[in-house]
Order: structure tokens, then sequence, then C-alpha cells
């Protein structure tokens, strides 16, 4: 034990303000919100200093899961919503890496005027999303937006973007997909230049396609930037509020599994805290179950990671 | 990493000269427009919000698009006179709580990421893996235990608590970048270090610290923006005093359901993304190098 501490003490002493910050400020909320789950807690009966009222919130077993898991409309039609959130961030992460990855391969050849480019291209990154969300809401208004009044001038129908249809899905994916593609667009970049330009002199000497190049050398060599980004970007994606919150509100056609929690914990009449822990704590679940497959699949293919 | 791209860019460009040469003025042309477009939809939103920031509010809503229609100023005196909310606080407060995330998560995250990055220590896998898993947290798993122990603490709706609140993903975040930061620091200067007599506290604080400057700058420029454009958790655990809220949710105010204020709205966007834009772009250099050698690095 002593040579044990004498070798790593001070491993240890540098790590532990992360360790106490996050037994304190993440673990120990995080076993307490698991707690709630089993509860009734709501505004009502949470324990509350000012008030001068101590808790008064009841264990109720598995209660809340069930009502959750059955898909009720009143306990936010799990499984559509679970539907829908899959959708939202596969949609918005197929679309953020296929556009990066073209974006990034046409600046990483030699253009006239590339930097400007560039400038231009990761401006939606620059600008604050609560920002973007608004601009966004206020060019996908259905009247006096600027979308439909394009599409009216070129002689298109002009759906309803926000209102109670399956277009406020298709809304808020737009919007989340020009504010991604710049930053996979970077990354990918960034993954681009690392590869030697020697693989692709030999590879053209050995008479490769464009495709073949592409397919054999620029796709092995970006796989631990995207394995990476990939993982990072599904987790932001099925994690992401503002856009939809800003954007689309309660609508239900929009919702999805975090924006439901956070209707449930803050907005309404009944502000119902388990049924939102409960959320919380399923939608970890998914993102824990998926992490681990995600992961698995890699080290099949030989990655460590 | 830097020297690594900068040797390449030197050798490669001869050959790369060539290529454009040997481009046809058809795929030139297609790459260009390309670009054009993709450059177009990323600048348009922001060009309108401009554009819609110097219309009066009831232009804003015409059904037919103009460029200017009775255009002027005045959204934005009005905004920062305070007439439409008391903008200037929410600038403040925005500023001050993410300064104190910024300056609190690095702080506290620096040591750790560099004992990641350099020593071997049982427990440290599982110490890395957290602050993946920490990542993965949907906000929804915490915001009810937390709301219950601000109000414990009394510290419910004021900037300190959301400062606390902050913490649980910068910290994690910014131990995980500098990490990434410290790995690109050669390790032959920790051992010369040693050799010359500094404790290993000595080493990270006089050597390593220093020549990980750019890194620590990027790291905070990052804590700092995320902690900025927060939504969720400032719009639940602020109090709803007009004086106490940050821009992410004093903005709300001006498209609340019997008010849409597009031109008060367009002038407070402006405001508060041209300060962003520019620091984004002074600094987005030394982000895309970092972000880049972290994902490399894993």
């Amino acid at each position: 034990m002593r040579r044990f501490l004498d070798r790593y003490w001070y491993a240890y002493a540098m790590v532990l303000p992360v360790v106490v910050v996050i037994a304190v400020l993440v673990l120990y909320p995080l076993a307490q919100g698991v707690f709630f789950t089993f509860t009734n807690i709501n505004e009502g009966n949470i324990a509350n200093p000012n008030l001068d009222r101590p808790a008064s919130f009841d264990v109720v077993g598995f209660k809340n899961y069930i009502n959750v898991l059955s898909g009720g409309e009143s306990f936010g039609a799990f499984w559509d919503t679970l539907v829908r959130t899959l959708i939202w961030t596969f949609s918005c992460v197929f679309l953020h890496y296929t556009i990066g990855l073209g974006l990034a391969m046409l600046l990483n050849r030699q253009v006239r005027g590339r930097a400007l480019y560039r400038v231009m291209l990761i401006l939606p990154w620059a600008v604050p999303a609560f920002i973007s969300a608004f601009a966004w809401k206020y060019m996908f208004n259905a009247q006096y937006g600027i979308i439909n009044q394009f599409l009216r001038a070129i002689g298109l129908p002009d759906p309803v973007w926000l209102g109670q249809s399956n277009w406020a899905l298709v809304s808020v994916i737009i919007v989340n997909t020009w504010l991604g593609v710049p930053f996979m667009m970077v990354a990918l970049l960034g993954g681009l230049q690392s590869i030697p330009g020697d693989l692709y002199e030999a590879a053209e000497v050995d008479g490769a396609t464009p495709w073949q190049r592409f397919r054999h050398v620029t796709l092995p060599g970006l796989r631990s930037v995207s394995s990476t980004v990939v993982l990072l970007g599904i987790i932001w994606t099925f994690n992401m509020f503002p856009v939809i919150y800003l954007i689309a509100g309660p609508n239900p056609n929009a919702r999805i599994l975090v924006t439901y929690a956070f209707e449930r914990f803050f907005s309404g009449a009944s502000r119902d805290y388990a049924i939102a822990s409960t959320y919380g704590v399923l939608i970890l679940s998914v993102l824990l179950v998926f992490a681990t497959i995600y992961r698995r699949a890699l080290r099949k293919q030989g990655e460590v990671w | 990493m830097t020297l690594d791209a900068s040797s390449l860019q030197v050798v490669k460009a001869p050959e790369r000269r060539l290529r454009r040469a040997d481009r046809s003025k058809g795929a030139s042309i297609a790459l260009h427009a390309t670009l054009i477009v993709a450059s177009v939809i990323a600048v348009f939103p922001v060009f309108w919000v401009f554009i819609t920031s110097l219309k009066p509010d009831a232009r804003a809503v015409e059904p037919t698009p103009k460029l200017f229609n009775e255009s002027s100023l005045d959204n934005y005196s009005r905004v920062l006179s305070g007439e439409k909310g008391d903008f200037i606080a929410w600038f403040g407060n925005s500023v001050l709580i993410a300064l104190m995330t910024t300056v609190l998560g690095v702080f506290i995250s620096a040591t750790a990421g560099y004992a990641a990055s350099r020593f071997r220590f049982p427990g440290k896998r599982g110490l890395m893996m957290s602050f993946l898993l920490v990542q993965m947290f949907p906000f929804a798993v915490l915001i009810v235990p937390l709301y219950n122990i601000l109000i414990a603490l009394g510290l419910n709706g004021t900037s300190i608590g959301l400062v606390l609140v902050y913490c649980t993903t910068a910290v994690p975040f910014c131990t995980y970048m500098l990490k990434g930061y410290f790995d690109t620091v050669p390790a032959d200067i920790d051992e010369a270090g040693r050799v010359d007599g500094l404790s290993p506290f000595g080493v990270f604080w006089r050597l390593i610290l220093p020549l990980a400057k750019p890194g620590l700058a990027v790291t905070s420029f990052y804590a700092f923006l995320t902690a900025w454009g927060e939504v969720a958790f400032a719009s639940a655990f602020l109090s709803a005093a007009d004086e106490s809220k940050t821009l992410a949710v004093g903005l709300q105010v001006f498209v609340q359901q019997n008010r849409t204020e597009w031109g008060h709205l367009a002038a407070a966007s402006i405001l508060v993304a041209i300060p962003a834009i520019i620091v984004f772009y002074l600094v987005q250099r030394f982000l895309v190098q970092g972000l880049a050698s972290g994902a490399v690095k894993g």
C-alpha cells in the first residue's frame, strides 16, 4: 500500500479536483435522479426551503416506467418519440457527414479563393445556435418567411413548415444540418490533410481511378477521425435541445426525447419531475447501449478506441 | 501536429499546382459552382437577419420580400436603450456566467488533463471512460436532482448556481480536450525537467503549462462558447426577473405568442452574433488544430 502511494500519489493528487467535481456534481445527482424515477416527485411535493416545506413525495416503484413504456399519449408517446428521435439523429448525422466530407474534399483541392470559401462555409458554426434558431424560425414562417416567398416565386408548393405535420420535423432537420456541417467539414478537412500525399501518388502510378483512390486511400485514412466525430455527432444530436425547443416549441410533430423531458420538467401546469427523470434515464440507457455496440463494431474491425 | 502539417504542405505544393492545370474547364466550373451554392446557403440566414434588423416590426412580416423597407437603425437604439427588455443586463449576465464557467472549468481540469496525458496509474482508464460517458448524459437525467440541490443550497435562480451546473459538462470536456493538447507536447521535455530536479508538479507548472498556452486558450474559448449558448438550464434555472436573464433566455421574450417583434429580435441577434463571430474567426485556426489532434489521438 505504501509503495503504491509512493508511486502514484502525484498522479492522484492531480486528478483529485476533477474526481471530486464529477462525484459531487455528476455522480451524486445521477444517483438521485435514478432514485426520483421510482417516486412521484413533482412541483407540489419537492423539498423547498423557500416555502419552508419538507419533501413529501412517495416511492411508487416501477409505475413511472410502466406509464412511459406503455407509450400512451399523455406520457409523451414514448415509442413514437423514440422512432422520431432516431430518424432525427440519423438523418442529421448522415447529412452532416456526407455534406461535410464533400465540402472538405472540395476545399482540400487547390481552388482559387479557397480561404474565402472556407470563411463563409464555417459561418454557421460561428453564430451562437440560439441566434440561428431564431433566424430560421423567421425564415420558415408560412406567410411571410423568405423560404416560402422563394418557393412561391419559382412556382413550387409552399408547405406550412412549422405546423402540425411532419414538415416540422423536416424543418428542424434542415436547420440542424445547416448548423452541424461546418464542424464535420473542418474535422474531416484536418483528417484529409493528414493523409500523406505519397499514398495518392502511389495509387495513381498503380492506375487507380479517382473512385478507387477515394475508396481505398481517402476513406481508410479518415477512419479514426470519422469514428470519433460520428460518435460525438450522434450523441450530440440525440441530446440536441435548443434547435427544436426554440424553433418548434412544444409541437408534438417535432418532439424528440430530450425536448419532451424538458417539457415535463418545465412547461405546462403539471411540472412532473418524476416523468422527466424517467425520460432522462431511458435516454441515457439508449445511448449507452448504442455506444457499446458502436465500440464493439469498431473493435471488431481492429480499431482500438 | 503543426510541424507535420506544414512540412507536408511544402512537399505537396508543386504537385498540387500541376493538378489544377490538369483540371478541365468544366470540372473547374462545377467545383466553383458547388462551393458558391454552399457558401450562399451558409451565409444567407445571417445576411437575412441583418436585413430584417433594419426593418420596423410591421415591415418584417410583409408577405412580399424587399431588401430595404423603411429601414433604419431604430431597432438597434431601442434594444440598446433597454426599452425592449434589459438587453445590457442580459449581455452582462451571459459574459459573467460564461467567464466564471470557463475559469473554473479550465482551472480544475488542467492538472487532471496533464496526469491523464503523462502518467499510467490504476483507475486511469475508468476516469477517461467517465469523461466520455458524461458527454453522453442528456441534461434531462440531471436537471431534476440539480434543481433539487440548487434550491436546497438556496442558489436557485442565481448566476453562481448556473455556473455550478455548467461545470458538470465543462469540467469533463475541458479535461478531455486538454489531455489532447498535453499529448502534443513531447514527453522528453518532462524527462529533461525531472533530470534537472523538478518535481512532477514543477514540471507541469513551469514547463508544460507555458508550452500548452494555445491549448489552454482554445479550451477556454470552447468552454466559454458552450456556456454562452446554453438554453435549457438557463431557461429553467434562472429567476424570471428580467435583469437576471442571459441572452439565450432574454431573446425568447421577443417571440412569445402575442408578441413577435422580428425587427427587434433581429437587431438584438446581430448585436450578440457580431462579437461571437469576430472572436470565433480569431481563434478558429487553433480550434481546428486542437479538435483534429484530439480526434486523431482519441
